[in-house]
């Protein structure tokens, strides 16, 4: 990826904007070439296993992406809204029966509606009151996952879900998961860079900025910010939905506040207020995981349970303090004001 | 047990329960206070309390030192926190966002590091007096019970004594009302919040040291307590130390009888519940005033 690339793309100065979109069309399709043959070079399960996981991650924080970067809203609850999507798959399909594509469809509509209820609210708040009332929402429904015995089968899990078939097709290899979930995974993407693009995208760009200035210019932020909540938590349980079908085994321990944290942590790394930059965030938290799963018990062989978080919290914290914008972004937050941006852009234009 | 011996026992469980979680408060609202930004990393120095002074006296030491030095420790690591994440931050002109996500973030890497450190299983502290529990009216008190109460106690004691009678509690009022003003007649926001993240450090691991008898101690310990704190602290009005006791209290109280009418896998779930409401409904806390621009 050239150095003028993507990222710029959240401050494209208009007359640079075409060019810009012409050379991001182009590296959309060179990178989903590469992901197109990239099943028939890599004959390892586990790598393909791997890049399956970071698909479903990098649906969810895209979702979150939006939210955190272009809205500006933080939600520490985005692991509820997944498993959500994977629990409505998982008993629509398992106990009532219903075909897996259609259960798959209707999954991400729990967590829509859900976050359509309690957004309203919620989205209220500011500052540490978010934080607190998105990660309680999270730890809230990650007990009503485990206490709903008859509903999810507890913290021993549901089991009996059925394999996903398309048309007769019966889904059930990792190479047939790995298609399916970046097909989708590049559906959100150009869905993202289309929202982020248009009217509404601009219009939430003006939240991040200042949200009275937004609401003077006539913005409704409030309907808004609750649209592109509605989004991200409808995007994590589609992934959520994809991860039960793949998975075909669900407990509540991969929904709680860690995962959240998680994809919070690809959302920030990645940079928030850039397109591709959750999905390189996913790439990166998710190999970061497998290295540390490898190498940290080669160096402390007793080492067991969710050891990686120190790496988050540390890695939460540095990039918060060195990259706000993420790691996908050339600049810090505070050098670029707006005058800034333009030049930048103009910049990339003549390379 | 006759049913009023019964309330009786959820009672005391739950005065115990609330006296933890008003000291934790106590050290959200004041940091909140001081800096304006809460320390969501609070709940990990409960841990760090209990687990390093059960390491300690396991390795030999009297109870008291091992306690004494937890606490410093603890305290020690409120400063590094403060200095290495919270004060480079705050130069950057972080928001305050990114400022409570990275108290998340500290908090993990703690909450990491005891697993490393610690493992998963739970460790225990021997009670501080070998005294038997007694029944009072048909209910169980176990000693540890009063401890605890005592500490919160002496803890609310010394803080009054300190905001009333010190200058430096003096300062810190001044800096709670306005801390422009604050800096006009010579008050350092700056040292005062290293002050806040040291001093609470050394409260949340005193409350650790003192819970650790009753619970078990395991490394994920500290994140509910921390959370319920926080509760505490929203429902008593977030800037208000007399309402984040209150609030403690009343939420060990809720949570006690909660256990009692749905089971104890719910009682998480009812915090959670009390702090999304009161947040929604009355962010002003149960006692009113609330002073947000603080």
């Amino acid at each position: 990826m050239g150095p003028s690339g993507a990222e710029h793309n959240n401050f494209p100065g208009d007359e640079v904007e075409l060019v810009l979109r012409n050379k991001n069309v182009i590296l959309i399709v060179l990178i989903a070439a590469l992901f197109a043959v990239f099943p028939l070079m890599v004959t390892s399960g586990y790598y393909l296993g791997i890049l399956v996981i970071v698909g479903f991650y990098s649906i969810v924080a895209i979702g979150l992406g939006l939210l955190l970067g272009y809205a500006g809203q933080v939600s520490f609850g985005q692991a509820a809204f997944y498993g959500l999507g994977a629990y409505a798959a998982a008993i629509l399909s398992g106990t009532y029966g219903w075909p897996p594509l259609l259960a798959l469809a209707a999954a991400p509509l729990l967590p829509a509606a859900v976050a359509a209820v309690i957004g309203q609210p919620i989205l209220k708040l500011k500052e540490h009151f978010l934080v607190l009332a998105t990660l309680g929402f999270g730890i809230l429904v990650y007990i009503l996952m485990k206490e709903f015995v008859d509903l999810t089968g507890g913290p021993s899990g549901y089991t009996g879900i059925p394999y996903l078939s398309i048309g007769g097709l019966v889904l059930s290899t990792d190479k047939q998961f790995f298609y399916l979930v970046w097909f989708l995974a590049f559906l959100t993407l150009v869905g993202a860079w289309n929202l982020v693009n248009s009217r509404m995208g601009r219009a939430l760009r003006a939240i991040h900025g200042s949200e009275p200035a937004a609401e003077a210019a006539g913005i409704d932020t409030a309907r808004l910010k609750l649209k592109v909540f509605i989004l991200s938590a409808f995007l994590a349980g589609l992934a959520g939905g994809l991860y039960a079908f793949y998975i075909s085994f669900i407990s509540p321990s991969p929904f709680g506040f860690h995962a959240s944290i998680q994809f919070v942590l690809m959302a920030v790394v990645g940079g928030a207020a850039t397109i591709w930059g959750p999905v390189v965030g996913a790439f990166v938290i998710v190999g970061l995981i497998e290295f540390l799963r490898w190498a940290v018990p080669v160096v402390l062989p007793k080492a067991g349970g969710e050891f990686e978080i120190i790496f988050f919290g540390l890695i939460l914290v540095l990039a918060l303090l060195f990259r706000p914008e993420g790691i996908m972004s050339h600049k810090r937050r505070k050098q670029r004001s707006e005058p800034d941006a333009g030049k930048e852009a103009a910049g990339t234009c003549s390379t | 047990m006759s049913p009023e011996s019964q309330l009786l026992q959820y009672l005391i469980s739950g005065l115990t329960l609330g006296s933890i979680y008003a000291l934790i408060a106590i050290g959200l609202v004041v940091t909140f206070n001081i800096t304006g930004i809460f320390n969501l990393a609070l709940g990990e120095f409960v841990t760090l309390g209990a687990l390093v002074s059960i390491a300690l006296y396991a390795a030999g030491l009297p109870l008291i030192a091992a306690f004494a030095l937890a606490v410093l420790i603890a305290a020690a690591l409120g400063a590094v926190m403060e200095r290495t994440a919270i004060h480079p931050a705050r130069k950057a002109n972080a928001t305050i966002l990114t400022l409570v996500i990275i108290t998340i973030g500290v908090g993990i890497a703690i909450r990491g590091a005891s697993l490393l450190i610690w493992g998963t299983h739970p460790y225990i502290l021997p009670p501080f007096s070998e005294h038997a529990p007694f029944t009072v009216a048909g209910a169980v008190v176990i000693p540890q019970s009063l401890w605890v109460l005592g500490l919160a106690v002496v803890c609310v004691a010394a803080l009054f004594a300190f905001f009333e009678f010190t200058y430096l509690g003096k300062a810190v009022r001044a800096c709670v009302m306005n801390r422009t003003a604050a800096r006009l007649v010579g008050i350092n926001p700056q040292r005062l919040s290293l002050a806040a993240f040291t001093a609470t450090g050394a409260l949340g691991a005193l409350a650790g040291i003192f819970v650790a008898p009753i619970t078990f101690a395991t490394y994920d310990m500290g994140f509910m307590l921390g959370l319920k704190a926080f509760v505490a602290a929203i429902l008593g009005g977030v800037t208000n130390v007399p309402g984040a006791i209150i609030g403690g209290f009343l939420l060990g109280i809720l949570e006690a009888f909660g256990v009692g009418l749905v089971g104890s896998g719910l009682k998480d779930g009812l915090a959670m519940i009390v702090m999304i409401l009161v947040m929604l409904i009355r962010p002003t806390g149960i006692l009113g005033a609330f002073r947000r621009g603080a």
